[in-house]
């Protein structure tokens, strides 16, 4: 129920962390994580769902937080670029976007490795298209997503197609 | 020395925090107390400011309201020119001119109360055309509307028109170009009159930002202080604008006495700040019967929006480039920056050059066939040489050999076999095949004397922890300037790159290296961290702390014994032209550049005759940039700006309605996605360049000027109908294609 202020409590996991937030229900997700919750690694680059730099994982499904209003978010699992290497350990695809020069300026890296561990676990071994045609939605202006194709590539071939 | 870090892929220097969203640019900095600041702007395109009303149903106490005559200092922001205010007063000159800021601690509210306010304006005639601009019906700027023109000459053109074979003219128009970093510009702003102006913002040149705060404030150097943020891309578009958005925070928290921040959202972004110039290019080329060019005759014209910003160096480069990478007898280039009563078209990466080399490149093509020559052999016949003259009379020395670069470039693209099987199968076929490419060459560092005028200066400090930190105000912005430096430095010192720290831009703590802009970075700053830090080994071997074979240990030690024993230890080194290098401002002869990276460009395109639209299938990048510092780093800059050249070529397209974008965002305005994009092929052909740290010539600004014109050309190949302009949109081509059928019909 929404208190005199017109917010409401919401309950969700984030970054496997129980998170209890009173927010107003139609906040976008991707405020509530960058201002309640100080993820500050998810970027807003156009707030209409077009450039795919505020891309976090909803209970497994690659979503553009600008979009998700906050109610959406209850009871729901999210994950964020902060939870995705092991304390200091780097996730695969991340450790390969540095060695293959998959970030650049860095303001779509974090969505653009949300969108590609989620493809990987979709399509543990894409093709170039299923790459090309995965990270569709994910806009960079830098690197004209040559090195992006190929550090999704070093990620499979590091792991061997498991993330 | 071995060369143990130049040519390495070392990994990027902050790439972790990158990768793992730790970096932060300016949205992630948070002040206790921060306000938010709003910009209400004109929506009228030219006229007079009769009043400001502030609607009702908003706290307006509440709120820090600026206007122009809150200002401190001087209404200007400090550039070239003295015209383009902070705040219109009086006159409003485009719409989006900034006229009101608002600031609150509740950014929703703040958004209700911007658009409360209304700005009554009597209109005055605008002017929105080159054409129109330049028939100076309704004058603007200036006596004429023209904020800058140039004429470079070389021979006599006019004597030669009736020796020539072959006449042939064109026009070429290019459109605006939006630079779409995906961060979109932003500070934060700490300012009251004990402590001065201090901003923390998205940039590219954190001392333009500097002087325009100064100006601003009326303030003295060391009470404004500048600094970079984590920068989410500029390409060009953090040039020049941050001054205005700076001023615009500066003036809310020195009003209210709070931190405030201002963060344009996409649409304000887009609508508000600068875009590549549009332009229009005429030429008239004449050539001989074997092929050789025997007079250029060149009118390039750009739209430099209301005011003048930067127009006069984009027109500069733009035309030194118009001729491009060819030797002609004859050559006059006359161009001009005119005003139109659009928001300032600015710096974009190529900054003036891919304009002009578009229309070249396009044009060269329809004067190979007027002479019977195929694209190929007719560049080929013309290509400079060592020892020959630019535009500008500039003597190339360096070992430049294009026919090499074009050998390379057709090869790897397949093209003799490509064109001959594109036009034996094309007929008949819905979707058609076609295969062109351009050949150009772009200057590095600023044009003529413009490196002598900065002065540049950077600064390397031994701590006495043994780190080496490098001093610079160049930003890193993605291009890899951090990366580059650490391996410059490493490579001098002969250093661990992990004892080698590079400085955030601040400009209390930096000395001014000059702008991160030009092709600049690497080539000319990086020269002097490369002699900075020859200083600083010079300095510890003198001491007699260090001799020659010592490990990053021992480096490190006699750092510390120095500052132990003498103090801190650093080493600055200062720009010094390269000799023999002689430019007259006055006559625009002599060398416009230190040095020329060169390249040719081959794309293979199809074209839907149904769906009308144009698909690039594969892109080869050859070039030849000196020294390649950073393979990896290198090729990422090529492949960026051959994404970007794609964009330009077929999908960016502004849209303006009374001098306002009115597609300005990302839904409506098109750039290449992951799916757009062509294998981009890049191969180097590295001829080290003597006055480059290791070798090294700029890079950053080629890949822009060369897809363009290869693309376009393609799409000739493809459908045998010229196409003059960018972004060649479906509908573009479609008035193309039956504008060629309703000529053929009438036979």
């Amino acid at each position: 129920m929404a208190d005199r202020s017109g917010k409401v409590e919401i309950a969700c996991v984030v970054n496997g962390e129980k998170k209890s937030l009173r927010v107003f229900p139609m906040a976008r997700l991707l405020d509530v994580l960058r201002e309640e919750l100080s993820l500050t690694g998810t970027k807003e680059g156009c707030g209409e769902g077009e450039c795919g730099a505020c891309s976090v994982w909803m209970d497994g499904q690659l979503v553009n937080s600008c979009l998700v209003p906050a109610l959406q978010a209850q009871g729901s699992e999210i994950t964020t670029i902060e939870g995705i290497a092991s304390g200091e350990r780097l996730h695969a695809v991340q450790q390969a976007f540095i060695s293959c020069g998959g970030a650049q300026c860095g303001i779509c890296t974090p969505g653009m490795v949300m969108a590609a561990i989620n493809l990987l676990e979709r399509t543990p071994h894409p093709s170039e298209d299923e790459i090309r045609t995965g990270l569709a939605g994910n806009l960079c202006r830098c690197t004209g997503y040559t090195k992006i194709f190929e550090a999704v590539v070093r990620a499979c071939q590091a792991t061997g197609g498991a993330v | 020395m071995e060369e143990q870090f130049i040519g390495r892929p070392v990994p990027r220097k902050e790439g972790r925090e990158k990768v793992t969203g730790q970096a932060r640019y300016v949205d992630d900095l948070r002040f206790p107390g921060t306000w938010f600041g709003a910009t209400v702007r004109s929506e009228c395109a030219r006229g007079r400011i009769r009043g400001v009303k502030f609607g009702e149903g908003i706290p307006w106490k509440e709120l820090t309201i600026v206007t122009a005559r809150d200002i401190p200092g001087e209404n200007h922001v400090a550039l070239m020119e003295h015209d383009q205010p902070f705040l219109a007063d009086a006159a409003v000159n485009h719409p989006e001119e900034p006229v009101v800021l608002l600031a609150h601690p509740d950014k929703y509210l703040l958004e209700e109360a911007r658009r409360a306010v209304h700005i009554e304006c009597e209109p005055l005639e605008p002017v929105f055309t080159i054409e129109d601009s330049l028939r100076g019906g309704e004058v603007i700027w200036g006596k004429d509307n023209v904020f800058k023109s140039f004429q470079v000459e070389k021979g006599n053109v006019d004597r030669v028109w009736s020796q020539a074979d072959f006449i042939v003219e064109g026009e070429y128009r290019t459109g605006a170009q939006e630079q779409l970093y995906i961060e979109t510009n932003g500070v934060i702003a700490v300012a009251n009159p004990d402590d001065g102006v201090t901003v923390w913002g998205s940039m590219q040149c954190p001392y333009y930002v500097h002087k325009a705060l100064m100006v601003l404030f009326a303030l003295p150097a060391n009470k404004v202080r500048v600094v970079q943020a984590e920068t989410g891309g500029g390409f060009g578009g953090k040039e020049e604008y941050p001054s205005m958005i700076a001023g615009h925070a500066a003036l809310l928290a020195w009003k209210s006495g709070k931190p405030v921040k201002i963060v344009y959202d996409r649409a304000e972004d887009m609508a508000a700040t600068t875009k590549r110039h549009p332009s229009r290019t005429r030429h008239r080329t004449a050539v001989t019967r074997d092929g050789k060019l025997l007079a250029m005759d060149i009118d390039f014209v750009i739209d430099g929006g209301a005011y003048t910003t930067l127009s006069p160096v984009v027109l500069s480069r733009g035309t030194i480039h118009a001729a491009g990478p060819y030797c002609c007898p004859n050559m006059r280039i006359r161009s001009r920056a005119v005003a139109t009563n659009a928001p300032p078209h600015g710096a974009f990466r190529g900054f003036g050059a891919p304009q002009s080399i578009f229309a070249l490149e396009r044009h060269l093509d329809h004067v190979a066939r007027a002479a019977g020559l195929s694209p190929e052999e007719f560049r080929r016949r013309n290509f400079l040489h060592a020892g020959e003259t630019t535009a500008t009379a500039q003597v190339i020395r360096e070992n430049v050999n294009l026919n090499q670069l074009m050998d390379r470039a057709l090869q790897a693209s397949d093209y003799a076999a490509k064109s001959e099987r594109y036009a034996r199968e094309n007929p008949g076929w819905r979707i058609k095949k076609g295969i062109g490419f351009a050949s150009f060459m772009h200057g590095a560092g600023f044009t003529g004397s413009g490196e002598e005028y900065l002065a540049s200066e950077v600064e390397l400090e031994g701590t006495s922890e043994g780190i080496v930190r490098v001093l610079t105000a160049n930003t890193e912005i993605g291009q890899g300037t951090n990366t580059v430096f650490t391996q410059i430095t490493a490579q001098a010192l002969g250093i661990e790159s992990d004892r080698i720290e590079i400085a955030r831009p601040d400009t209390r703590s930096v000395p001014n290296s000059g702008p991160t802009v030009a092709s600049r970075t690497c080539m000319i700053v990086g020269k002097l961290v490369e002699s900075s830090a020859l200083g600083l080994k010079q300095k510890l071997v003198q001491a007699g702390l260090l001799e020659e074979g010592y490990t990053s240990a021992e480096f490190a030690r006699s750092c510390r014994a120095y500052n132990e024993t003498y103090g801190p230890l650093k080493s600055r080194a200062q720009y010094q032209p390269p000799p023999g290098i002689h430019w007259d401002d006055a006559t625009y002869q002599g060398d416009a550049y230190g040095a020329y990276a060169w390249a040719v460009y081959v794309a293979d395109v199809a074209v839907d005759l149904v769906t009308y639209e144009v698909r690039v299938n594969d892109f080869v990048a050859v070039q030849e940039v000196g020294k390649v510092i950073h393979p990896v780093l290198a090729a990422g800059q090529i492949e960026g700006g051959v994404a970007q050249g794609i964009g330009y070529a077929l999908y960016e397209n502004v849209v303006w309605s009374n001098g306002r974008m009115v597609n300005g965002q990302m839904t409506n305005y098109i750039m290449p996605t992951a799916a757009d994009v062509p294998p981009i092929r890049v191969f180097f052909e590295e001829q080290p360049y003597a006055y480059g740290p290791s070798g090294a010539k700029g890079i950053g600004e080629l890949p822009m000027d060369g897809a363009a014109p290869a693309i376009v050309n393609a799409i000739e190949n493809a459908i045998g109908v010229s196409i003059c302009r960018i972004p060649v949109t479906p509908e573009v081509l479609m008035e193309a294609l039956e504008a060629s059928e309703e000529v053929a019909r009438r036979g």
